[in-house]
């Protein structure tokens, strides 16, 4: 079976018939060919996937593509402004956020999340917004960091 | 995507229809996802249909009246986790949501979804090929339970974090089925059994979740024990409720998950009333919690452990709940 799939990805609306055990994330990668949304498990364990669904985080590997029918889903390529970072991806570059960059963009979506929802948290705040999202190389503090910088700066 | 297998998806937009999909042979409910997704990719479960509960109209509101609180099965635990009646009145609900997973699950995750968990092994729990090469288990296509390989029951633990909070302050259901709706105990929704721990007939489902207002305002907490701090089931979790009256305890409701196939209620503590929570009482209950336990192989923590920490868990929950 297949459904016929409204939604707006990435600010603008767009219709694709999707099978119904397709999973978003592979609907993003795969039909809409948006590879910035990693898999790095078999499912919810290490949020690479995350995405926005009406400005909350979400796991891409456990949506199924026809449940976001009518939402506002947003992946990391929508961060950029006519090619210019946005607040959070230069937190992430310049307070070197990102090493092998796997996590990254996973780590980015769930931060921008956290800071539409809460713009200047605290770092137990930082900690908890992320909890999800598991990075093997950093060590974290610098994502910390990298949180901080984006809070500071969307705030001047 | 040959990990997914085939099936329907339907969105209903309300409950009748949700419940009269559901008794099509092989069909399933999804919510959040969370975990019946996890569990499709992975081979344990094999849907024909997937009902998803997520379009239902009002499944997802919190009514408050002077009876209590109504809360639907499709709100989320963050919801639950932020909401001010509830971290006000019923702590301990507020603090088992903020337990659950890691913050995106919690976005997402549904309390019909955490109440209704399946139990959880490290036999079963895996990938498809791991299960294979293993012969599967007794809960699933195999013959025998490789936690206790001499019996035909299954051990699996239930390992959701809001049942407990909720047992604790008295919660009722209202379930739907085909033959209609009931309301009942939230305690009487599960069984002794890791195989099949929900009461609900085949087609029922949760719709509101009620905690009632007598219950509310008395000091409660939620801790569990678990290997990471960000995202993991528990090894032991407790909730607390009590009452105080003068110094001394008036009422004490204490409630398990992890440490056995289905939440538990913990029975006996009536005889600590009175009590004023001296070194002897609080072992007490600390032994109390523990004996109720039945933690058995199904994680890589060893039983023993598991079970002292109950215990424990319950008696500084008790004690810094008093103000100890
Ligand atoms: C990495 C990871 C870590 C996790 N850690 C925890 C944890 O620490 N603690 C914890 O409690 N959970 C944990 N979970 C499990 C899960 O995220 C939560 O339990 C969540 O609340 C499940 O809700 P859901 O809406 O996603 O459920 P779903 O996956 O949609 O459904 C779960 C089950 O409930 C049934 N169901 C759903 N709604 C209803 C209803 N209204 N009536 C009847 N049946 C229904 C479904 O058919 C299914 O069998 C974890 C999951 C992952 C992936
Ligand atoms: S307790 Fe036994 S039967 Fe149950 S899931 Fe674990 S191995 Fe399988
Ligand atoms: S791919 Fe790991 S959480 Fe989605
Ligand atoms: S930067 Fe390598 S996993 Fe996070």
């Amino acid at each position: 079976m297949k459904t016929l799939l409204s939604l707006t990805l990435n600010g603008r609306p767009r219709d694709d018939a999707v099978p119904d055990n397709m999973l978003l994330v592979d609907y993003l990668r795969e039909v809409v060919r948006l590879t910035g949304t990693k898999i790095g498990c078999d499912g919810g364990e290490c949020g690479c996937c995350t995405v926005l669904v009406d400005d909350r985080p979400r796991h891409a590997c456990l949506t199924l593509a026809a449940a976001v029918q009518g939402r506002r889903v947003e992946t990391i390529e929508s961060l950029e402004r006519n090619g210019r970072m946005s607040a959070i991806q230069r937190g992430f570059h310049e307070k070197l956020g990102a090493q092998c960059g796997f996590c990254t963009p996973g780590m980015v979506m769930a931060a921008e999340g956290l800071l539409r929802e809460n713009p200047d948290p605290d770092i137990p705040a930082i900690r908890r917004g992320l909890a999800a999202n598991i990075c093997r190389c950093t060590g974290y503090v610098k994502i910390i960091e990298a949180v901080q910088a984006a809070a500071k700066e969307n705030a001047a | 995507m040959e990990y997914m297998p085939d099936f329907t998806l339907h969105r209903p937009k309300d409950v009748a229809e949700a419940v009269r999909l559901r008794a099509e042979e092989g069909a399933l409910f999804v919510a959040g996802g969370t975990d019946m997704i996890v569990n499709v990719r992975r081979g344990i479960e094999r849907p024909t249909s997937l009902v998803d509960l997520s379009a239902i109209e009002g499944l997802d509101r919190i009514e408050r009246d002077a009876d209590g609180l109504h809360i639907g099965a499709g709100v989320t635990l963050d919801r639950l986790a932020t909401d001010g009646t509830i971290r006000r009145d019923f702590a301990a609900v507020a603090q088992g949501a903020a337990a659950v997973a890691g913050a995106t699950h919690q976005r997402y995750g549904t309390l019909g979804g955490n109440l209704c968990l399946d139990t959880r092994c490290l036999f079963y729990n895996q990938s498809e090929w791991w299960r294979k090469s293993n012969d599967y288990c007794l809960k699933e296509r195999g013959s025998v339970c490789h936690v206790a390989p001499g019996g035909k029951r299954c051990f699996a633990a239930f390992s959701g974090d809001v049942a407990p909070t909720l047992l604790v302050h008295g919660a009722e259901i209202d379930v739907v089925g085909p033959d209609g709706a009931r309301r009942m105990k939230l305690a009487d929704l599960y069984r002794n059994d890791g195989m099949d721990h929900l009461t609900l007939a085949p087609g029922e489902m949760i719709v509101t979740i009620h905690l009632p207002a007598s219950e509310g305002g008395a000091p409660s907490a939620y801790e569990k024990s678990r290997i990471r701090g960000a995202i993991d089931f528990p090894l032991a979790g407790a909730a607390v409720w009590l009452r105080q009256d003068g110094g001394r305890l008036a009422a004490l409701r204490i409630a398990t998950t992890g440490v056995h196939t289905h939440p538990v209620l913990i029975e006996g503590l009536e005889k600590f009333a009175g009590s004023a929570l001296d070194d002897a009482a609080l072992d007490g209950i600390g032994e109390t919690v523990r004996s109720q336990s039945r933690p058995m192989r199904t994680t890589t923590v060893k039983p023993w452990y598991r079970r002292r920490v109950v215990g424990a868990l319950a008696r500084r929950l008790t004690a810094r709940l008093a103000g100890l």
